[in-house]
């Protein structure tokens, strides 16, 4: 096989490919609209929330799990995130005032509240053995349900976290750019580059081979749940800090969006294949589709459309290579 | 000569069957011993136990010559015995290096694993076992024939095996110039000094490749042969319970 084709079969250059397709067509259909640096840098930021919980996903999908539950650790982290503000005192905060405390508080909320569903999600689906999907759909529910009963059912507006949701520490680069992008790295390092990573391919590709070789599944699993529901806590934070507010019933299609991102990046469903590349792609492809439609005046909804064609072609694909595999 | 791993009455009862019932085994350093025995002689149950993945009820497990007690795989890998198991246990997604070093990565700044050191040595290590691979080294196992997926499941537990590799059935899949090509591995691995224990039915295959050869039948030892003192027909006779050459066991 030569280089080229080999190349042309990694589902994750199919996909980019597809991504830089999309991008020429819609530089040609509207240009001087389209393809400006403050289009890109406004998609960017638009996509920068779902990429942090995409990154998550990614890990959970490689060991052939899947989280549903990344709308109620979204909403949980705003809800506890403002907690965290109300017993401080932050969530009065005018805007315009810089108080990091404030910040640092929210974020540890946040993270609390990421590392309890995640523990519940690794504890049920590792240890007592529940299909992720059953086991991540219940704390979806419940996790929504806490976060109702925690705010009665209305949201809590704060500008505290403004200096994170709305500065640009880099000049014309709005923050939420910067901090996707190291969730990015971090989730590339961790994935392709540690052991981490290593044992997560191992056991998504045969849990039995990683149990013999002496890794201890269950607790890697937790760890890789733990991971899911920190980068939705975390994805938390970010909504209040970039939307001002909390949005209890505003996340209940991420999950659906994170795993189609994480799909369209040639992330296998079955475990074992995947890329933090991949779902980077993975997250632009309905973001510049969506984007290109309004900006070239075509009704929106088409955006839901293309994306689901284009999710089952690239699922298709990676059957078909799966399939030539195992015949080999 | 002090075997590298020995059994000596071994029991192990699952409710009430019997599996093994005073087995004794012996494996000597740079020979090849093949167990061989009819379905359910206790061959497998014999190998769990000295691959640590089984505990005996009865008997002694002696690893160079000092009695043991394997708590289980780990106990068994960290004292130079390593197990190739009819399945593999390879991870297909995963390239040969990495399913060689899967669980012992080699490390960079403790939490980083350091690839390509990982694949020279493979490397390095295959072609001294002569394993030669016709795929890429960036290739997933899943890539390969059914041979060379042994191969490298044999080669990974080479690498590692100080003592003695075991190995289940290793050619029983495969087709004539593969088992050839295994074959030549399980020799190359003997001629190390390792001690090679081999679980096989193919009876002349047996034969040609073991220096010693026990025979299990059930659940306890009835022959043994040093190479070239029997031939298929005594084989036959001792796994039916027609021959034995062994004292009577309990």
């Amino acid at each position: 096989m030569t280089r080229a084709k080999e190349i042309l079969r990694t589902p994750t250059m199919v996909t980019f490919g597809a991504l830089l397709l999309i991008i020429a067509a819609f530089s040609i259909m509207a240009p001087g609209l389209f393809n400006t640096p403050g289009n890109f840098l406004q998609l960017a930021q638009n996509v920068a929330i779902l990429t942090v919980v995409s990154v998550g996903t990614t890990f959970v999908i490689i060991t052939a799990g899947v989280d549903l539950s990344i709308p109620s650790g979204i909403v949980l982290g705003e809800v506890f995130a403002v907690h965290a503000l109300e017993m401080v005192g932050g969530l009065d905060t005018q805007p315009g005032e810089v108080h990091i405390g404030y910040v640092f508080a929210a974020l540890g909320g946040a993270i609390l509240a990421g590392l309890s569903i995640g523990a519940i999600n690794g504890i049920v689906v590792a240890y007592m053995k529940v299909p992720p999907l059953l086991a991540t759909l219940g704390t979806l529910g419940a996790g929504l349900g806490v976060a109702l009963i925690l705010q009665n059912g209305v949201n809590t507006s704060t500008y505290a976290l403004d200096p994170i949701g709305h500065g640009s520490w880099i000049a014309g680069v709005p923050n939420l750019i910067p901090i996707a992008l190291i969730i990015v790295v971090a989730g590339y390092v961790l994935l392709h580059m540690a052991v981490f990573g290593r044992h997560t391919f191992a056991i998504g590709s045969n849990p039995e081979a990683a149990r013999r070789v002496g890794i201890n599944v269950e607790r890697h699993l937790l760890k890789v749940y733990l991971i899911g529901g920190v980068t939705a806590g975390f994805a938390g934070f970010l909504s209040v800090a970039y939307f001002s507010t909390t949005s209890i019933g505003g996340h209940s299609t991420d999950n659906l969006q994170a795993v189609t991102a994480v799909a369209l990046g040639g992330t296998s469903l079955f475990g074992g294949v995947g890329s933090i590349i991949g779902t980077l792609i993975g997250v632009w492809i309905p973001a510049v589709l969506k984007n290109g439609f309004v900006i070239n005046g075509v009704q929106p909804y088409w955006q839901d459309v293309a994306v689901g064609l284009v999710l089952i072609v690239a699922v298709w694909l990676d059957q078909l290579r799966r399939r030539s595999r195992n015949r080999g | 000569m002090t075997p590298a791993l020995a059994a000596y009455n071994i029991v192990k009862s699952f409710g009430q069957v019997r599996a093994l019932r005073g087995a004794s085994f012996e494996a000597y350093p740079g020979e090849v011993t093949a167990l061989v025995g009819d379905n359910g002689a206790g061959k497998s149950t014999l190998i769990k136990v000295l691959s640590g993945a089984l505990i005996a009820d009865e008997g002694e497990v002696r690893v160079g010559g000092e009695a043991v007690h394997l708590t289980g795989p780990q106990d068994a890998k960290a004292r130079g015995i390593e197990t190739v198991y009819q399945d593999l246990a390879l991870a297909p997604d995963l390239d040969a290096a990495a399913n060689v070093f899967l669980g012992r990565e080699l490390r960079r700044l403790r939490f980083l694993h350091d690839h390509a050191e990982m694949r020279r040595r493979t490397a390095t290590a295959f072609a001294d076992l002569g394993v030669g691979l016709v795929q890429d080294m960036r290739q997933p196992v899943a890539a390969f024939s059914g041979g060379q997926k042994q191969s490298v499941a044999i080669a990974r537990a080479a690498m590692w095996a100080s003592n003695v590799i075991v190995m289940d059935e290793p050619t029983a899949a495969l087709g004539v110039i593969q088992t050839e090509k295994v074959l030549e591995l399980v020799a190359r691995i003997r001629d190390r000094g390792v001690a090679v224990v081999f679980i096989s039915h193919n009876l002349p295959q047996v034969l040609d490749v073991a220096d010693r050869i026990e025979v299990l039948r059930l659940g306890a030892r009835v022959a043994r042969f040093r190479r070239g003192e029997s031939d298929v027909d005594r084989l036959i006779a001792a796994i039916s319970g027609a021959y034995t050459n062994e004292e009577a066991q309990k």
